[in-house]
Protein backbone atom coordinates (compact mmCIF):
# COMPACT_ATOMS: atom_id res chain seq x y z
CA UNK A 1 0.00 0.00 0.00
CA UNK A 2 1.32 3.49 -0.85
CA UNK A 3 1.94 5.90 1.95
CA UNK A 4 -0.08 9.10 1.98
CA UNK A 5 2.26 10.69 4.48
CA UNK A 6 5.83 9.70 5.18
CA UNK A 7 7.87 11.48 7.83
CA UNK A 8 11.43 10.44 8.66
CA UNK A 9 13.59 11.99 11.37
CA UNK A 10 11.80 15.30 11.17
CA UNK A 11 13.42 18.08 13.17
CA UNK A 12 12.27 21.67 13.47
CA UNK A 13 14.04 24.31 15.47
CA UNK A 14 12.55 27.77 15.23
CA UNK A 15 14.90 30.67 14.75
CA UNK A 16 16.32 32.15 17.93
CA UNK A 17 15.37 29.16 20.04
CA UNK A 18 17.59 26.59 21.70
CA UNK A 19 15.31 23.58 21.73
CA UNK A 20 13.73 21.62 18.94
CA UNK A 21 10.00 22.19 18.63
CA UNK A 22 9.86 18.89 16.76
CA UNK A 23 12.67 16.57 17.75
CA UNK A 24 13.42 13.69 15.39
CA UNK A 25 10.02 12.18 14.77
CA UNK A 26 9.15 9.49 12.23
CA UNK A 27 5.80 8.07 11.24
CA UNK A 28 3.77 7.02 8.21
CA UNK A 29 0.13 7.23 7.29
CA UNK A 30 -1.26 4.66 4.87
CA UNK A 31 -3.43 5.78 1.97
CA UNK A 32 -7.07 6.06 3.02
CA UNK A 33 -6.26 5.74 6.72
CA UNK A 34 -7.48 7.89 9.58
CA UNK A 35 -4.50 9.09 11.56
CA UNK A 36 -4.56 11.20 14.70
CA UNK A 37 -1.70 13.23 16.12
CA UNK A 38 -2.26 13.93 19.80
CA UNK A 39 -0.39 15.90 22.40
CA UNK A 40 -0.69 18.74 24.88
CA UNK A 41 -0.47 22.41 23.93
CA UNK A 42 3.00 23.24 22.70
CA UNK A 43 3.87 19.60 21.97
CA UNK A 44 4.65 20.35 18.32
CA UNK A 45 1.39 19.33 16.64
CA UNK A 46 0.78 22.56 14.74
CA UNK A 47 4.46 22.80 13.86
CA UNK A 48 4.30 19.30 12.37
CA UNK A 49 1.09 19.96 10.45
CA UNK A 50 2.50 23.26 9.14
CA UNK A 51 5.57 21.49 7.76
CA UNK A 52 3.42 18.75 6.24
CA UNK A 53 1.17 21.33 4.56
CA UNK A 54 4.16 23.25 3.08
CA UNK A 55 3.69 26.46 5.06
CA UNK A 56 6.76 25.99 7.23
CA UNK A 57 10.26 24.79 6.39
CA UNK A 58 11.84 21.97 8.36
CA UNK A 59 15.29 22.01 9.90
CA UNK A 60 16.10 18.47 8.77
CA UNK A 61 14.50 15.17 7.90
CA UNK A 62 12.25 13.86 5.15
CA UNK A 63 8.62 14.78 4.59
CA UNK A 64 6.69 13.26 1.70
CA UNK A 65 3.02 13.70 0.94
CA UNK A 66 1.52 11.32 -1.63
CA UNK A 67 5.08 10.57 -2.71
CA UNK A 68 6.13 14.20 -3.20
CA UNK A 69 8.71 16.05 -1.15
CA UNK A 70 6.94 18.80 0.84
CA UNK A 71 9.66 21.34 0.09
CA UNK A 72 11.09 20.53 -3.32
CA UNK A 73 7.69 19.69 -4.82
CA UNK A 74 5.52 22.00 -2.71
CA UNK A 75 3.23 22.74 -5.66
CA UNK A 76 2.50 19.05 -6.25
CA UNK A 77 1.84 18.57 -2.55
CA UNK A 78 -0.50 21.60 -2.38
CA UNK A 79 -2.53 20.20 -5.26
CA UNK A 80 -3.08 16.98 -3.33
CA UNK A 81 -3.94 18.24 0.11
CA UNK A 82 -6.85 19.95 1.78
CA UNK A 83 -6.34 21.83 5.03
CA UNK A 84 -8.81 22.79 7.72
CA UNK A 85 -7.04 25.33 9.90
CA UNK A 86 -7.33 25.83 13.61
CA UNK A 87 -8.76 29.30 13.03
CA UNK A 88 -11.52 29.69 10.45
CA UNK A 89 -10.29 30.75 7.05
CA UNK A 90 -13.57 31.62 5.37
CA UNK A 91 -14.06 35.10 4.03
CA UNK A 92 -16.74 36.60 6.23
CA UNK A 93 -17.66 39.25 3.68
CA UNK A 94 -18.60 36.69 1.08
CA UNK A 95 -21.46 34.27 0.69
CA UNK A 96 -21.04 30.53 1.15
CA UNK A 97 -21.20 30.05 -2.60
CA UNK A 98 -18.61 32.76 -3.24
CA UNK A 99 -16.24 31.15 -0.76
CA UNK A 100 -16.57 27.89 -2.66
CA UNK A 101 -16.27 29.61 -6.06
CA UNK A 102 -13.05 31.33 -4.99
CA UNK A 103 -11.57 28.05 -3.92
CA UNK A 104 -12.62 26.42 -7.18
CA UNK A 105 -10.99 29.16 -9.26
CA UNK A 106 -7.88 29.21 -7.10
CA UNK A 107 -7.39 25.49 -7.63
CA UNK A 108 -8.18 25.77 -11.33
CA UNK A 109 -11.23 23.50 -11.07
CA UNK A 110 -13.49 25.94 -12.88
CA UNK A 111 -12.68 29.12 -14.81
CA UNK A 112 -13.12 32.38 -12.93
CA UNK A 113 -16.45 34.12 -13.47
CA UNK A 114 -17.46 37.23 -11.53
CA UNK A 115 -21.02 36.06 -10.93
CA UNK A 116 -22.64 32.73 -10.14
CA UNK A 117 -25.00 32.86 -13.13
CA UNK A 118 -22.01 32.70 -15.49
CA UNK A 119 -20.51 29.59 -13.91
CA UNK A 120 -20.69 26.28 -15.83
CA UNK A 121 -23.58 23.93 -15.19
CA UNK A 122 -21.34 21.26 -13.66
CA UNK A 123 -20.28 23.76 -11.01
CA UNK A 124 -23.86 24.69 -10.20
CA UNK A 125 -24.86 21.06 -9.85
CA UNK A 126 -21.91 20.40 -7.56
CA UNK A 127 -22.70 23.40 -5.35
CA UNK A 128 -26.37 22.41 -5.17
CA UNK A 129 -25.52 18.90 -4.04
CA UNK A 130 -23.03 20.17 -1.47
CA UNK A 131 -25.58 22.63 -0.12
CA UNK A 132 -28.12 19.82 0.09
CA UNK A 133 -25.67 17.71 2.03
CA UNK A 134 -25.05 20.55 4.46
CA UNK A 135 -28.70 21.41 4.74
CA UNK A 136 -28.08 25.02 3.70
CA UNK A 137 -29.83 25.12 0.35
CA UNK A 138 -31.63 28.33 1.23
CA UNK A 139 -28.55 29.95 2.77
CA UNK A 140 -25.96 29.19 0.14
CA UNK A 141 -26.21 32.73 -1.23
CA UNK A 142 -26.19 34.35 2.21
CA UNK A 143 -23.07 35.96 3.68
CA UNK A 144 -21.44 33.41 5.93
CA UNK A 145 -21.46 35.65 8.99
CA UNK A 146 -25.07 34.50 9.35
CA UNK A 147 -23.90 30.88 9.80
CA UNK A 148 -23.41 28.99 13.06
CA UNK A 149 -19.95 27.81 14.11
CA UNK A 150 -20.67 24.19 13.15
CA UNK A 151 -22.08 25.24 9.79
CA UNK A 152 -18.94 27.28 9.00
CA UNK A 153 -16.73 24.35 9.92
CA UNK A 154 -18.67 22.05 7.60
CA UNK A 155 -18.50 24.64 4.85
CA UNK A 156 -14.72 24.78 5.27
CA UNK A 157 -14.52 21.01 5.05
CA UNK A 158 -16.65 21.04 1.89
CA UNK A 159 -14.43 23.73 0.42
CA UNK A 160 -11.31 21.81 1.42
CA UNK A 161 -12.65 18.76 -0.40
CA UNK A 162 -13.69 20.55 -3.61
CA UNK A 163 -10.47 19.64 -5.38
CA UNK A 164 -10.67 16.04 -4.13
CA UNK A 165 -7.45 16.03 -2.10
CA UNK A 166 -5.68 12.79 -1.35
CA UNK A 167 -4.99 13.87 2.21
CA UNK A 168 -7.20 16.08 4.35
CA UNK A 169 -5.39 17.78 7.23
CA UNK A 170 -7.56 18.87 10.13
CA UNK A 171 -5.89 20.95 12.81
CA UNK A 172 -8.13 20.79 15.88
CA UNK A 173 -11.21 21.12 13.70
CA UNK A 174 -13.85 20.98 16.42
CA UNK A 175 -12.27 23.33 18.96
CA UNK A 176 -14.87 25.82 20.11
CA UNK A 177 -17.85 23.89 18.78
CA UNK A 178 -20.73 22.73 20.96
CA UNK A 179 -21.16 18.94 21.34
CA UNK A 180 -23.99 18.72 18.81
CA UNK A 181 -22.07 20.68 16.16
CA UNK A 182 -19.02 18.53 16.86
CA UNK A 183 -21.04 15.40 16.29
CA UNK A 184 -22.45 16.86 13.08
CA UNK A 185 -18.98 17.66 11.74
CA UNK A 186 -17.76 14.17 12.59
CA UNK A 187 -20.70 12.42 11.01
CA UNK A 188 -20.00 14.38 7.86
CA UNK A 189 -16.31 13.51 7.94
CA UNK A 190 -17.07 9.83 8.34
CA UNK A 191 -19.33 9.97 5.29
CA UNK A 192 -16.59 11.65 3.31
CA UNK A 193 -14.14 8.96 4.31
CA UNK A 194 -16.49 6.23 3.23
CA UNK A 195 -17.29 7.84 -0.12
CA UNK A 196 -14.00 9.40 -1.19
CA UNK A 197 -11.50 7.21 0.67
CA UNK A 198 -9.69 10.40 1.65
CA UNK A 199 -6.77 9.99 4.02
CA UNK A 200 -7.45 11.97 7.19
CA UNK A 201 -4.72 13.51 9.28
CA UNK A 202 -6.14 14.92 12.49
CA UNK A 203 -4.77 16.80 15.44
CA UNK A 204 -7.13 17.15 18.36
CA UNK A 205 -7.52 17.74 22.06
CA UNK A 206 -10.67 15.64 22.23
CA UNK A 207 -9.41 12.13 22.84
CA UNK A 208 -12.72 10.48 22.04
CA UNK A 209 -12.40 11.85 18.49
CA UNK A 210 -9.26 9.78 18.06
CA UNK A 211 -10.83 6.54 19.36
CA UNK A 212 -11.92 5.64 15.81
CA UNK A 213 -8.51 6.35 14.27
CA UNK A 214 -6.64 3.54 12.55
CA UNK A 215 -3.44 4.77 14.08
CA UNK A 216 -2.48 7.42 16.57
CA UNK A 217 0.71 9.10 17.53
CA UNK A 218 1.12 10.94 20.81
CA UNK A 219 3.79 13.61 20.90
CA UNK A 220 5.09 15.58 23.82
CA UNK A 221 7.83 18.21 23.74
CA UNK A 222 8.55 17.40 20.14
CA UNK A 223 9.06 13.66 20.66
CA UNK A 224 6.81 10.73 19.91
CA UNK A 225 5.96 9.16 23.26
CA UNK A 226 3.48 6.55 22.07
CA UNK A 227 2.15 5.25 18.79
CA UNK A 228 0.00 2.46 17.45
CA UNK A 229 -3.67 1.61 17.22
CA UNK A 230 -5.85 3.20 19.91
CA UNK A 231 -6.60 -0.27 21.24
CA UNK A 232 -2.97 -1.20 21.67
CA UNK A 233 -2.13 2.06 23.35
CA UNK A 234 -5.03 1.65 25.73
CA UNK A 235 -4.11 -1.93 26.54
CA UNK A 236 -0.43 -1.48 27.09
CA UNK A 237 -0.80 1.60 29.19
CA UNK A 238 -3.92 1.29 31.22
CA UNK A 239 -5.03 -1.77 33.08
CA UNK A 240 -8.52 -3.09 33.25
CA UNK A 241 -9.56 -3.30 36.87
CA UNK A 242 -12.44 -4.28 39.05
CA UNK A 243 -13.74 -1.60 41.29
CA UNK A 244 -15.64 -2.61 44.40
CA UNK A 245 -16.76 -1.25 47.71
CA UNK A 246 -18.82 -2.39 50.69
CA UNK A 247 -20.25 -0.91 53.87
CA UNK A 248 -18.12 -3.33 55.82
CA UNK A 249 -14.82 -2.61 54.15
CA UNK A 250 -12.79 -4.61 56.65
CA UNK A 251 -14.73 -7.75 55.89
CA UNK A 252 -14.34 -7.20 52.16
CA UNK A 253 -10.58 -6.72 52.43
CA UNK A 254 -10.26 -9.87 54.52
CA UNK A 255 -12.24 -11.82 51.97
CA UNK A 256 -10.11 -10.51 49.15
CA UNK A 257 -6.93 -11.34 51.04
CA UNK A 258 -8.15 -14.90 51.39
CA UNK A 259 -8.39 -14.99 47.58
CA UNK A 260 -4.76 -13.79 47.50
CA UNK A 261 -5.80 -10.47 46.07
CA UNK A 262 -4.26 -7.19 47.11
CA UNK A 263 -6.77 -4.42 46.55
CA UNK A 264 -5.49 -0.90 45.93
CA UNK A 265 -6.89 2.08 47.78
CA UNK A 266 -8.79 2.50 51.02
CA UNK A 267 -12.18 2.07 49.40
CA UNK A 268 -13.51 2.00 46.87
CA UNK A 269 -10.98 -0.75 46.13
CA UNK A 270 -9.32 -1.50 42.84
CA UNK A 271 -8.29 -4.98 41.83
CA UNK A 272 -6.15 -5.22 38.72
CA UNK A 273 -7.45 -7.75 36.27
CA UNK A 274 -4.23 -9.27 35.04
CA UNK A 275 -2.35 -12.56 35.13
CA UNK A 276 -5.51 -14.53 34.51
CA UNK A 277 -7.64 -12.99 37.24
CA UNK A 278 -11.24 -13.11 36.12
CA UNK A 279 -13.85 -10.80 37.65
CA UNK A 280 -16.38 -13.63 37.56
CA UNK A 281 -14.26 -15.73 39.86
CA UNK A 282 -13.82 -12.93 42.37
CA UNK A 283 -17.45 -12.01 42.51
CA UNK A 284 -18.49 -15.58 42.99
CA UNK A 285 -16.26 -15.89 46.05
CA UNK A 286 -17.31 -12.66 47.77
CA UNK A 287 -19.97 -12.89 50.48
CA UNK A 288 -19.75 -9.31 51.80
CA UNK A 289 -22.70 -7.23 50.53
CA UNK A 290 -21.29 -4.82 47.94
CA UNK A 291 -22.26 -1.18 47.47
CA UNK A 292 -20.21 -0.76 44.29
CA UNK A 293 -19.19 -3.13 41.56
CA UNK A 294 -17.72 -2.00 38.29
CA UNK A 295 -15.39 -3.38 35.64
CA UNK A 296 -13.32 -0.46 34.49
CA UNK A 297 -12.22 -0.59 30.86
CA UNK A 298 -9.37 1.68 29.80
CA UNK A 299 -10.11 4.72 27.63
CA UNK A 300 -7.73 6.45 25.30
CA UNK A 301 -8.04 9.54 27.46
CA UNK A 302 -6.70 7.66 30.48
CA UNK A 303 -3.87 6.25 28.44
CA UNK A 304 -3.11 9.75 27.22
CA UNK A 305 -3.14 11.23 30.70
CA UNK A 306 -0.90 8.44 31.90
CA UNK A 307 1.60 9.03 29.09
CA UNK A 308 1.62 12.78 29.26
CA UNK A 309 1.46 12.82 33.07
CA UNK A 310 4.50 10.56 33.23
CA UNK A 311 6.45 12.94 31.05
CA UNK A 312 5.33 15.96 33.01
CA UNK A 313 6.52 14.26 36.18
CA UNK A 314 9.95 13.95 34.59
CA UNK A 315 10.20 17.72 34.36
CA UNK B 1 -4.21 29.71 -17.38
CA UNK B 2 -4.45 28.53 -13.81
CA UNK B 3 -2.25 31.44 -12.76
CA UNK B 4 -4.42 33.98 -14.58
CA UNK B 5 -7.49 32.44 -12.98
CA UNK B 6 -5.92 32.78 -9.58
CA UNK B 7 -4.83 36.39 -10.15
CA UNK B 8 -8.34 37.27 -11.34
CA UNK B 9 -10.10 35.67 -8.40
CA UNK B 10 -7.77 37.21 -5.81
CA UNK B 11 -8.24 40.66 -7.36
CA UNK B 12 -11.97 40.19 -7.66
CA UNK B 13 -12.26 39.26 -4.00
CA UNK B 14 -10.70 42.57 -2.98
CA UNK B 15 -13.11 44.51 -5.11
CA UNK B 16 -16.11 42.54 -3.82
CA UNK B 17 -15.00 43.15 -0.26
CA UNK B 18 -14.69 46.88 -0.88
CA UNK B 19 -18.07 47.18 -2.56
CA UNK B 20 -19.72 45.52 0.44
CA UNK B 21 -17.99 47.74 2.97
CA UNK B 22 -19.63 51.18 2.85
CA UNK B 23 -17.55 52.58 5.68
CA UNK B 24 -14.37 51.66 3.86
CA UNK B 25 -15.58 53.20 0.61
CA UNK B 26 -16.40 56.39 2.47
CA UNK B 27 -13.05 56.40 4.24
CA UNK B 28 -11.08 55.78 1.07
CA UNK B 29 -12.88 58.65 -0.64
CA UNK B 30 -12.66 61.00 2.34
CA UNK B 31 -8.95 60.61 2.92
CA UNK B 32 -7.89 62.30 -0.33
CA UNK B 33 -10.56 64.94 0.23
CA UNK B 34 -8.93 65.92 3.48
CA UNK B 35 -5.52 65.94 1.84
CA UNK B 36 -6.45 68.18 -1.04
CA UNK B 37 -9.21 70.18 0.56
CA UNK B 38 -7.64 71.11 3.85
CA UNK B 39 -3.88 70.65 3.51
CA UNK B 40 -3.73 71.68 -0.15
CA UNK B 41 -6.08 74.58 0.43
CA UNK B 42 -4.15 76.04 3.31
CA UNK B 43 -0.79 75.60 1.61
CA UNK B 44 -2.18 77.16 -1.52
CA UNK B 45 -3.31 80.23 0.40
CA UNK B 46 0.17 80.62 1.86
CA UNK B 47 2.62 79.81 -0.88
CA UNK B 48 0.55 79.17 -3.97
CA UNK B 49 0.68 82.66 -5.41
CA UNK B 50 4.46 82.80 -5.89
CA UNK B 51 4.87 79.66 -7.99
CA UNK B 52 3.87 80.58 -11.48
CA UNK B 53 1.51 77.60 -11.81
CA UNK B 54 -1.76 76.64 -10.17
CA UNK B 55 -0.79 75.17 -6.83
CA UNK B 56 -4.06 73.30 -6.20
CA UNK B 57 -3.77 71.51 -9.54
CA UNK B 58 -0.22 70.59 -8.59
CA UNK B 59 -1.38 69.14 -5.25
CA UNK B 60 -4.32 67.43 -6.93
CA UNK B 61 -2.08 65.48 -9.30
CA UNK B 62 0.28 64.59 -6.45
CA UNK B 63 -2.52 63.28 -4.24
CA UNK B 64 -3.96 61.37 -7.20
CA UNK B 65 -0.66 59.50 -7.57
CA UNK B 66 -0.25 59.06 -3.84
CA UNK B 67 -3.77 57.63 -3.48
CA UNK B 68 -2.93 54.84 -5.90
CA UNK B 69 0.52 54.20 -4.47
CA UNK B 70 -0.57 54.16 -0.85
CA UNK B 71 -3.75 52.15 -1.34
CA UNK B 72 -1.86 49.40 -3.08
CA UNK B 73 1.03 49.34 -0.61
CA UNK B 74 -1.34 49.18 2.36
CA UNK B 75 -3.41 46.49 0.65
CA UNK B 76 -0.45 44.22 0.07
CA UNK B 77 0.65 44.71 3.65
CA UNK B 78 -2.83 43.74 4.87
CA UNK B 79 -2.32 40.39 3.18
CA UNK B 80 -0.16 39.36 6.05
CA UNK B 81 -2.00 41.17 8.76
CA UNK B 82 -4.86 38.81 8.02
CA UNK B 83 -2.70 35.73 7.67
CA UNK B 84 -3.50 34.31 11.06
CA UNK B 85 -7.28 34.40 11.02
CA UNK B 86 -8.48 35.03 7.59
CA UNK B 87 -8.98 33.76 4.11
CA UNK B 88 -5.33 34.53 3.33
CA UNK B 89 -4.19 31.30 4.97
CA UNK B 90 -6.32 29.61 2.33
CA UNK B 91 -4.29 31.51 -0.28
CA UNK B 92 -0.98 30.36 1.10
CA UNK B 93 -1.74 26.66 0.76
CA UNK B 94 -3.19 27.02 -2.74
CA UNK B 95 -1.21 25.42 -5.57
CA UNK B 96 -0.50 28.75 -7.27
CA UNK B 97 2.68 30.74 -7.63
CA UNK B 98 3.39 33.19 -4.83
CA UNK B 99 3.84 35.87 -7.50
CA UNK B 100 0.28 35.17 -8.62
CA UNK B 101 -0.95 35.82 -5.09
CA UNK B 102 0.98 39.08 -4.81
CA UNK B 103 0.03 40.24 -8.31
CA UNK B 104 -3.61 39.40 -7.68
CA UNK B 105 -3.49 41.38 -4.49
CA UNK B 106 -1.85 44.37 -6.21
CA UNK B 107 -4.42 44.25 -8.99
CA UNK B 108 -7.27 44.04 -6.48
CA UNK B 109 -5.94 46.96 -4.51
CA UNK B 110 -5.59 48.87 -7.77
CA UNK B 111 -9.34 48.49 -8.29
CA UNK B 112 -9.83 49.70 -4.74
CA UNK B 113 -7.59 52.69 -5.47
CA UNK B 114 -9.67 53.45 -8.58
CA UNK B 115 -12.72 53.76 -6.35
CA UNK B 116 -10.83 56.05 -4.00
CA UNK B 117 -9.61 58.13 -6.92
CA UNK B 118 -13.20 58.84 -7.93
CA UNK B 119 -13.38 60.93 -4.76
CA UNK B 120 -10.23 62.76 -5.79
CA UNK B 121 -11.60 63.44 -9.26
CA UNK B 122 -14.95 64.60 -7.87
CA UNK B 123 -13.23 67.02 -5.53
CA UNK B 124 -10.97 68.20 -8.34
CA UNK B 125 -14.03 69.08 -10.40
CA UNK B 126 -15.65 70.87 -7.44
CA UNK B 127 -12.63 73.04 -6.68
CA UNK B 128 -12.24 73.83 -10.36
CA UNK B 129 -9.23 71.79 -11.46
CA UNK B 130 -9.33 71.71 -15.27
CA UNK B 131 -10.11 68.07 -16.08
CA UNK B 132 -10.80 67.34 -19.71
CA UNK B 133 -11.77 63.88 -20.93
CA UNK B 134 -8.30 63.61 -22.46
CA UNK B 135 -6.63 64.48 -19.14
CA UNK B 136 -8.70 61.83 -17.36
CA UNK B 137 -7.80 59.24 -19.99
CA UNK B 138 -4.13 60.03 -19.42
CA UNK B 139 -4.41 60.19 -15.62
CA UNK B 140 -5.84 56.72 -15.06
CA UNK B 141 -3.16 54.61 -16.77
CA UNK B 142 -0.55 56.65 -14.89
CA UNK B 143 -2.50 55.97 -11.68
CA UNK B 144 -2.43 52.25 -12.40
CA UNK B 145 1.33 52.39 -12.82
CA UNK B 146 1.58 54.24 -9.49
CA UNK B 147 -0.53 51.52 -7.90
CA UNK B 148 1.66 48.72 -9.22
CA UNK B 149 4.75 50.45 -7.92
CA UNK B 150 3.06 50.93 -4.54
CA UNK B 151 2.12 47.27 -4.37
CA UNK B 152 5.64 46.15 -5.18
CA UNK B 153 6.96 48.58 -2.59
CA UNK B 154 4.53 47.07 -0.07
CA UNK B 155 5.82 43.57 -0.64
CA UNK B 156 9.41 44.70 -0.21
CA UNK B 157 8.47 46.27 3.12
CA UNK B 158 6.79 43.02 4.16
CA UNK B 159 9.74 40.94 3.14
CA UNK B 160 11.98 42.84 5.50
CA UNK B 161 9.92 43.30 8.61
CA UNK B 162 9.21 40.33 10.76
CA UNK B 163 6.15 41.21 12.81
CA UNK B 164 2.85 42.80 11.97
CA UNK B 165 3.10 45.13 14.93
CA UNK B 166 6.29 46.52 13.45
CA UNK B 167 4.64 46.94 10.07
CA UNK B 168 1.83 48.93 11.69
CA UNK B 169 4.28 51.08 13.57
CA UNK B 170 6.70 51.61 10.74
CA UNK B 171 4.31 52.13 7.84
CA UNK B 172 3.60 55.82 8.57
CA UNK B 173 7.33 56.46 8.88
CA UNK B 174 8.12 55.01 5.50
CA UNK B 175 5.12 56.59 3.83
CA UNK B 176 4.87 60.15 5.14
CA UNK B 177 8.45 61.19 4.37
CA UNK B 178 7.86 59.89 0.84
CA UNK B 179 4.83 62.13 0.47
CA UNK B 180 6.98 65.18 1.12
CA UNK B 181 10.10 63.96 -0.66
CA UNK B 182 8.07 63.05 -3.73
CA UNK B 183 6.78 66.60 -3.87
CA UNK B 184 3.12 65.77 -3.47
CA UNK B 185 2.46 69.08 -1.70
CA UNK B 186 5.41 71.23 -2.54
CA UNK B 187 7.70 71.34 -5.55
CA UNK B 188 11.26 70.33 -4.74
CA UNK B 189 12.90 72.18 -7.59
CA UNK B 190 14.21 74.92 -5.31
CA UNK B 191 14.97 72.64 -2.39
CA UNK B 192 18.49 72.03 -0.97
CA UNK B 193 20.58 69.46 -2.86
CA UNK B 194 20.32 66.94 0.00
CA UNK B 195 16.54 66.91 -0.21
CA UNK B 196 16.67 66.56 -3.97
CA UNK B 197 18.99 63.56 -3.69
CA UNK B 198 16.64 61.98 -1.16
CA UNK B 199 13.77 62.76 -3.46
CA UNK B 200 15.39 60.75 -6.23
CA UNK B 201 15.68 57.64 -4.11
CA UNK B 202 12.05 57.92 -3.03
CA UNK B 203 9.90 55.45 -4.99
CA UNK B 204 6.78 57.61 -4.75
CA UNK B 205 8.64 60.37 -6.64
CA UNK B 206 8.44 58.35 -9.84
CA UNK B 207 4.73 57.68 -9.41
CA UNK B 208 3.99 61.36 -8.78
CA UNK B 209 6.18 62.42 -11.68
CA UNK B 210 4.47 60.04 -14.05
CA UNK B 211 1.01 61.23 -13.10
CA UNK B 212 2.09 64.88 -13.47
CA UNK B 213 3.72 64.18 -16.80
CA UNK B 214 0.46 62.58 -17.94
CA UNK B 215 -1.62 65.48 -16.74
CA UNK B 216 0.57 68.41 -17.77
CA UNK B 217 1.74 67.06 -21.10
CA UNK B 218 1.67 69.76 -23.75
CA UNK B 219 1.14 72.59 -21.26
CA UNK B 220 3.52 75.47 -20.56
CA UNK B 221 3.82 74.38 -16.89
CA UNK B 222 5.21 70.96 -17.88
CA UNK B 223 8.84 71.87 -17.30
CA UNK B 224 8.14 73.48 -13.95
CA UNK B 225 6.17 70.61 -12.42
CA UNK B 226 8.08 67.54 -13.64
CA UNK B 227 11.64 66.80 -12.61
CA UNK B 228 12.52 64.01 -15.03
CA UNK B 229 11.97 63.10 -18.66
CA UNK B 230 8.77 60.98 -18.82
CA UNK B 231 10.45 58.12 -20.71
CA UNK B 232 13.31 57.90 -18.24
CA UNK B 233 10.83 58.21 -15.39
CA UNK B 234 8.79 55.33 -16.80
CA UNK B 235 11.89 53.21 -17.24
CA UNK B 236 12.94 53.78 -13.62
CA UNK B 237 9.41 52.96 -12.48
CA UNK B 238 9.41 49.64 -14.33
CA UNK B 239 12.87 48.76 -13.05
CA UNK B 240 11.85 49.64 -9.48
CA UNK B 241 8.70 47.53 -9.83
CA UNK B 242 10.66 44.39 -10.62
CA UNK B 243 13.42 45.31 -8.21
CA UNK B 244 10.85 45.44 -5.41
CA UNK B 245 8.55 42.66 -6.51
CA UNK B 246 10.98 39.82 -7.12
CA UNK B 247 13.27 40.08 -4.09
CA UNK B 248 10.30 41.26 -1.99
CA UNK B 249 8.24 38.18 -2.82
CA UNK B 250 11.22 35.92 -2.34
CA UNK B 251 12.07 37.45 1.04
CA UNK B 252 8.46 37.40 2.10
CA UNK B 253 7.94 33.73 1.24
CA UNK B 254 11.20 32.81 2.91
CA UNK B 255 10.35 34.79 6.03
CA UNK B 256 6.90 33.21 6.26
CA UNK B 257 8.10 29.65 5.81
CA UNK B 258 11.52 29.81 7.34
CA UNK B 259 10.59 30.79 10.86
Amino acid sequence: MTEAVRVRNLVKRYKKTKINAVNDISFSVAEGAFFALLGPNGAGKTTTISILTTTLTKTSGVVEIAGFDAERAAGEVRRRIGVIFQTPSLDKNLTAEENIRFHAALYGLFPFRPIYALMPKTYKTRVASLAELLGIRENIFQPIHTFSGGMKRKLEIIRGLMHRPRVLFLDEPTTGLDPISRKGVWNYLQEVRKEERTTIFLTTHYLEEAEDADNICIINRGKIVASGTPENIRKTLVNTYLQMDAKDRHKLVTELARLKLQPEGNGPFRILLQNGIHPQKIIRSIRTPLTLLNIHLPTLEEAYIEIIGEHHADA
Amino acid sequence: MRTLNAIAIIAFRDLTKLLRDRVRILASVMFPLIFIGILGGSLSANIGTSLGFNFLTFVFTGVFAQTFFQSSAAGVISLVQDRENDFSQELFIAPVSRYAIILGKILGETFVACVASIGVIALGLIIGIPLSAGALLRLFPAGLAASFLGGAFGILVLGNISTQRTVGQIFPFILFPQIFLAGVFAPLSGAPIMLRVLSHITPLTYAVNLVRAAYYTGTPEFGAVTTLHPALNMLILVVLFFLFLIPGTWLFVRKEQNR
